[in-house]
C-alpha cells in the first residue's frame, strides 16, 4: 500500500523550493532524448508541460480529445491571472499572495505548495509576455492590473475578457513549435481510457482514437495527467461539454488516491438556468464585481413583482435595495471570495427575494459604475463580456442590471499528488485543475490560470528529472507486453459491455439525473441526511445506467454518444465518492458547506479534527473506499476564522 | 417554435453525403442552435436512428470547435457569433434551415457536420509562435509596448481558429486566420526577431495545405465571429513581400 508522503522539502518556507531545485536529480541532455513522456490534456497545464519538457529534450507524446490542442477548456477563462509582481506598488508580495491563497482556501491546502505557487507566479508573467501574450497595458506601455475577489491588492494581469484564451494560445504556440521541431507528437481527437502500470510504475496509456474508434497503446517512461476538473458531474456547469473526469478516474482505479472530491467551487456570477433543454451555464467573469454591485430588493413583495414582470429593476429605489454583500462584508464588499458570494446569493433567494422567474437569480448592477466612469470606460474594461451576455439573454447590461446566479465552475479536489506533483502511482503525475494540491477548499479568482501554468512551466520540468534520472536504463517497453495487452482488453470489454446494454434511456437522461442529485444534495449546502440519501440514489442510478443506457452506432466509428456514455459511467462513480467525502467531512470549509456546521450563516471549520486532506483509495466499485489522511501542518500562518467582514 | 431542418448527412470522408429533412417542433426562442440540435439528436437516438455528428465544446463562443454552415453562412445569420452563440430567436417560426459542414478542400469531412481542421495546427506549427524556451524571459515590464499596438495585437489575437473565414471564402482561403497570427506577433516587439521567417513559413504552409488565395471579397471578415479585420491580410501581404525580397 502506498504511503502518503507529501515530500515537502526541509527548511524555511521561503527556501524550500530553492533547496529542492538545488538538490533534485538531473538527466543529462543525451539521456533526455531516450526518455519518453506522455502528456494527457493540452490545457494550460498540459500544453505548458508538453512544450517545456520537449524544450528540455524529452520525447513527448501529447493527447487531447478536442480536434486541436488549442481548444482545451482553459481557453474559456475570462478574468485574469494573479502574480505577485507588485507593479502597482500597493504592498503586494510573494508572502501576501501565499497568505491570501491559503486563507482563500479556508486553511485546507499545503503551505509548501502554495508558497511555491506564489513564488513562481512572477516568472509566469515574464514567460507569457515573452511569448507575445497581449496583456492589457497602460499608456506608458507597461502592464496593467486589476483586482479580484479575496485580495486587497491589484495583482491580476488580464487580456480583456479573454485571458485564458491568450495564455492558452501562448502555450499552444510553444507546443506547436515543438511539434514542428519533431520533439512532440500530437494526438488530437484521442481520449485516454486507461493507465498502463508495469511493476507498480506508470508506463503508458490506452487511448481511443475518436475518429476511427480504434484502441491504441502508447508507451511512456512517465505519464502526466493534465485533464482538468470534474465539474460536469453536475451536468450543468460552466465547463465545456467535453470536460470529464475519465482520465483521472482511471488513474484512481489504478491506485492513485483521489483527494478532497467534495471541494467544488460554485461561481457566484453565472447566467441563471432558464430551461430543461439547457446544456451548459455561462460564466460572467468575476472581474465584473470590480464595478458591478450585487443586490436584490429588500422586500420579498418587490422581488415577486419583478419575477412576475410587474416591476423592473429601475423601479426599485436605492433605499429599497439590499446590496447584501456590501452590507454583510463591508471590508471586501462585492469582491468577497466566491464561496461566500455564492452562499449569500442562495440565502437571499431562499428568503424569496430572487428576481428571475425560477426564483434563483440576483442583480449585478453597473449603473453606479457607468455614472462614475462613463459608459465607454465600462465597455472598454469588460471587452466582450457585455455583448456576450446580451446575446444570450437578449438584455443590455448597460441599460438594465445583469441577472446572475451561482453555478458549478471549478473543482478544488482531484488526484492526490505530492510536492513533486506525483500521484501515489510512481511515474504518474497530475497537474493543473486535475490535481488537488493548491487551492484547499476554495479557489480564489485568477488563481486557476496561475496554477496550471506554474505546474506546467515551472514545477514539473524540475521534479520529473528526479524520477526519470534512474529511468535512463529503462528501454521503451514493447506494446505487446502483457500489461499493455491486458489493459487494452479491459478497456475493450468495458466498451463492449456498454454498447451491448441497448437499453431505453439516453446518456443525457442519466447525466441530467445525476446532475440533479448532485446539485440538490452535494451542491451549495449539504447535510448528513441529504448526503446519505444521495449516496443511495447514485448507487441505484449506477445500476440502472448499466442496465438501461441506450447508445447508438458502433465502437468502430466516430461515435460521440459512446464517448459521452463512457464519461458519464465514470461521473456516476465519482458522484458517489464526492458524497462519501462530503459525509466524512463533518465541518464547513470553503466550497464545502454542511448546514449542521455553521455560525450565524458563516462556515464553521473544525481544525482540531479536519485539518487534513482526505485521500481516498479505490477498493472496488461496490466496496467502500479507504480513507488516508494527510495532516496539514501550518507553521507560517495562524489558523483563523476566515473573515471578510 | 417549429422548423424544417435540412441537414447534411455523410457517413465518412469517402462516401457521398446528402441533405436530409428533419421537421422539428417544441423549440423555444431562448435555445441555442446547438441545443436545438441536441433536442433533435435526443429524438433520433430514441427512435433508434443515427444522431447527427457535429463538433462543439465550450458552448460560450471561445473554443472555436463548433463549425456549422447555416443557411449559406458560416456560423449562421447572427453577426459576430459562433454557432453555439446563435439563438433560435434569430429565426422565424416555421422557417426552413439548411445546415451543412464547413466546406473546403483543406477541411475534409469526418462525419456529417464534423470536419478536420488540423491544417490550422500545422500552419501554426510552421511558424506561428515566438521562439522562447521556458525560463529565458526577462522581467515583463522591461519590454514596454505602445498601448495602441498592444490593442491592435489583441484584436488580431482574438481569433479562435474556427475556420469560418475559410468556409465563407469562395476560394477557401485561410488568409484571415494566418494573417491574424502574423499581425499579432508582428505588432509586438517580442515578435521582431523572427518576423520575416514567420511570414514566409506560415504562408508556405498555408499554400501547401491546399487553401486558396485572397481575391479581396471580404466574406471572411463579414462572417468572422470575432470580427478579425481584413487589414490583417494587407499587413500579412506586406510582411510576406518584404520578407521575400530581403530573403533573396
Amino acid at each position: 500500500m502506498a504511503e502518503l508522503n507529501s515530500k515537502i522539502p526541509e527548511g524555511p518556507l521561503t527556501e524550500k523550493w530553492a533547496n529542492y531545485k538545488e538538490h533534485a536529480k538531473l538527466v543529462n541532455p543525451a539521456n533526455k532524448r531516450k526518455l519518453e513522456v506522455i502528456v494527457v490534456g493540452t490545457g494550460l497545464a498540459g500544453a505548458s508541460a508538453a512544450a517545456t519538457l520537449a524544450e528540455l529534450g524529452y520525447k513527448v507524446k501529447a493527447f487531447c480529445f478536442q480536434d486541436s490542442p488549442r481548444r482545451a477548456h482553459s481557453i474559456a477563462a475570462q478574468g485574469g491571472i494573479n502574480a505577485a509582481k507588485n507593479y502597482k506598488n500597493d504592498g503586494d508580495s510573494v508572502f501576501r499572495l501565499f497568505y491570501d491563497t491559503i486563507k482563500g482556501g479556508d486553511f485546507r491546502s499545503r503551505e509548501g505548495n502554495v508558497y511555491r505557487l506564489a513564488d513562481v507566479s512572477r516568472n509566469i508573467i515574464d514567460q507569457c509576455v515573452a511569448q507575445g501574450v497581449p496583456f492589457a497595458r497602460e499608456y506608458g506601455g507597461l502592464l496593467d492590473n486589476r483586482s479580484f475577489g479575496g485580495a486587497q491588492v491589484s495583482r491580476t494581469f488580464y487580456a480583456r475578457g479573454q485571458t485564458g484564451q491568450q495564455l492558452l494560445l501562448g502555450a499552444y504556440q510553444a507546443l506547436e513549435r515543438q511539434v514542428g521541431l519533431g520533439n512532440v507528437t500530437m494526438y488530437s481527437r484521442h481520449e485516454m481510457l486507461d493507465v498502463v502500470t508495469i511493476d507498480g510504475k506508470a508506463r503508458g496509456i490506452i487511448a481511443r482514437n475518436l475518429i476511427t474508434g480504434e484502441l491504441e497503446k502508447y508507451f511512456g517512461h512517465a505519464v502526466l495527467l493534465c485533464t482538468g476538473g470534474y465539474g460536469n458531474v453536475f451536468y450543468l456547469s460552466t465547463n465545456a461539454m467535453g470536460s470529464n473526469v475519465t482520465a483521472a478516474w482511471k488513474a484512481y482505479k489504478k491506485g492513485a488516491y483521489f483527494a478532497n472530491p467534495c471541494y467544488t467551487q460554485i461561481h457566484p456570477t453565472c447566467i441563471p438556468v432558464t430551461g430543461d433543454y439547457q446544456s451548459k451555464l455561462t460564466l460572467m467573469s468575476e472581474s465584473l464585481r470590480n464595478d458591478g454591485r450585487v443586490w436584490v430588493p429588500k422586500s420579498a413583495e418587490d422581488s415577486k413583482a419583478i419575477r412576475e414582470g410587474r416591476k423592473k429593476a429601475e423601479d426599485i429605489k436605492d433605499e429599497d435595495r439590499d446590496y447584501y454583500l456590501e452590507r454583510k462584508y463591508p471590508s471586501f464588499g462585492n469582491l468577497c471570495p466566491r464561496d461566500i458570494a455564492s452562499r449569500a446569493a442562495k440565502e437571499v433567494c431562499d428568503e424569496g427575494r430572487g428576481i428571475v422567474p425560477s426564483g434563483f437569480g440576483v442583480f449585478l448592477d453597473f449603473a453606479d459604475a457607468i455614472k462614475r466612469l462613463g459608459i465607454d470606460t465600462v465597455k472598454a474594461r469588460y471587452g466582450e463580456l457585455f455583448p456576450m451576455y446580451q446575446n444570450i439573454t437578449n438584455e443590455d447590461p448597460l441599460k438594465t442590471p445583469m441577472k446572475i446566479y451561482p453555478a458549478v465552475h471549478y473543482t478544488m479536489g482531484g488526484v492526490w499528488v505530492d510536492y513533486e506533483l506525483m500521484t501515489t502511482v510512481p511515474g504518474l503525475y497530475c497537474l493543473g485543475e486535475a490535481n488537488f494540491s493548491d487551492h484547499g477548499a476554495n479557489r480564489l479568482g485568477a488563481s486557476a490560470l496561475m496554477q496550471g501554468l506554474a505546474d506546467g512551466y515551472f514545477v514539473i520540468p524540475y521534479t520529473i528529472g528526479n524520477y526519470l534520472s534512474p529511468e535512463i536504463f529503462t528501454k521503451p517497453i514493447p506494446l505487446d507486453h502483457p500489461a499493455f495487452v491486458e489493459a487494452e482488453n479491459t478497456v475493450r470489454e468495458r466498451s463492449e459491455r456498454l454498447m451491448n446494454i441497448k437499453g431505453k434511456r439516453t446518456v443525457d437522461d442519466f447525466h441530467k439525473h445525476l446532475g440533479k442529485i448532485m446539485w440538490e444534495y452535494c451542491g451549495m449546502a449539504r447535510s448528513a441526511e441529504g448526503l446519505t440519501k444521495a449516496k443511495k440514489l447514485i448507487q441505484d442510478l449506477r445500476k440502472e445506467f448499466w442496465a438501461d443506457v441506450k447508445i447508438p452506432g458502433s465502437l468502430k466509428e466516430f461515435n460521440p454518444e459512446f464517448d459521452k456514455a463512457a464519461r458519464v459511467a465514470d461521473f456516476i462513480e465519482l458522484g458517489e465518492l464526492m458524497v462519501t467525502d462530503a459525509l466524512n467531512r463533518n465541518e464547513s470549509c470553503g466550497g464545502h458547506f454542511r448546514v449542521e456546521y455553521q455560525d450565524q450563516g458563516e462556515a464553521k471549520r473544525d481544525d482540531a479534527n479536519y485539518a487534513y486532506a482526505a485521500a481516498w483509495e479505490f477498493k472496488g466499485v461496490d466496496t467502500e473506499p479507504v480513507l488516508h489522511k494527510e495532516e496539514l501542518k501550518f507553521e507560517n500562518v495562524e489558523l483563523q476564522v476566515r473573515s471578510y467582514k | 417554435m417549429k422548423f424544417n431542418l435540412k441537414v447534411w448527412r455523410q457517413k465518412s470522408a469517402n462516401v457521398p453525403g446528402k441533405l436530409v429533412d428533419y421537421p422539428i417542433g417544441n423549440i423555444t426562442a431562448d435555445m441555442s442552435f446547438l441545443e436545438m440540435v441536441d433536442v433533435l439528436n435526443d429524438d433520433l437516438i430514441r427512435k433508434g436512428e443515427d444522431p447527427i455528428a457535429f463538433d462543439h465544446d465550450c458552448r460560450e463562443g471561445i473554443c472555436g470547435m463548433c463549425s456549422m454552415y447555416i443557411d449559406g453562412r458560416a456560423h449562421g445569420p447572427h453577426h459576430a457569433a459562433t454557432t453555439c452563440q446563435l439563438y433560435m430567436r434569430t429565426f422565424k417560426d416555421g422557417q426552413t434551415i439548411y445546415v451543412e459542414p464547413f466546406r473546403a478542400k483543406a477541411f475534409p469531412v469526418i462525419k456529417d457536420l464534423a470536419v478536420d481542421r488540423s491544417a490550422f495546427d500545422r500552419i501554426i506549427s510552421a511558424g506561428g509562435f515566438i521562439s522562447v524556451n521556458t525560463g529565458q524571459a526577462q522581467d515583463a515590464n522591461n519590454l514596454p509596448v505602445e498601448k495602441a499596438n498592444a490593442e491592435k495585437a489583441m484584436d488580431a489575437a482574438a481569433c479562435i481558429g474556427c475556420g469560418a473565414c475559410v468556409a465563407a471564402c469562395p476560394n477557401s482561403a485561410a488568409m484571415l486566420f494566418v494573417s491574424a497570427k502574423i499581425s499579432q506577433l508582428a505588432l509586438l516587439p517580442q515578435g521582431e526577431p523572427e518576423r520575416k521567417l514567420r511570414a514566409l513559413r506560415m504562408v508556405d504552409q498555408m499554400d501547401e495545405e491546399g487553401f486558396g488565395n485572397c481575391t479581396n471579397i471580404g466574406a471572411c471578415e463579414a462572417e468572422c465571429p470575432k470580427e478579425i479585420k481584413l487589414t490583417n491580410i494587407a499587413r500579412m501581404n506586406r510582411e510576406y513581400l518584404s520578407a521575400s525580397i530581403v530573403d533573396e
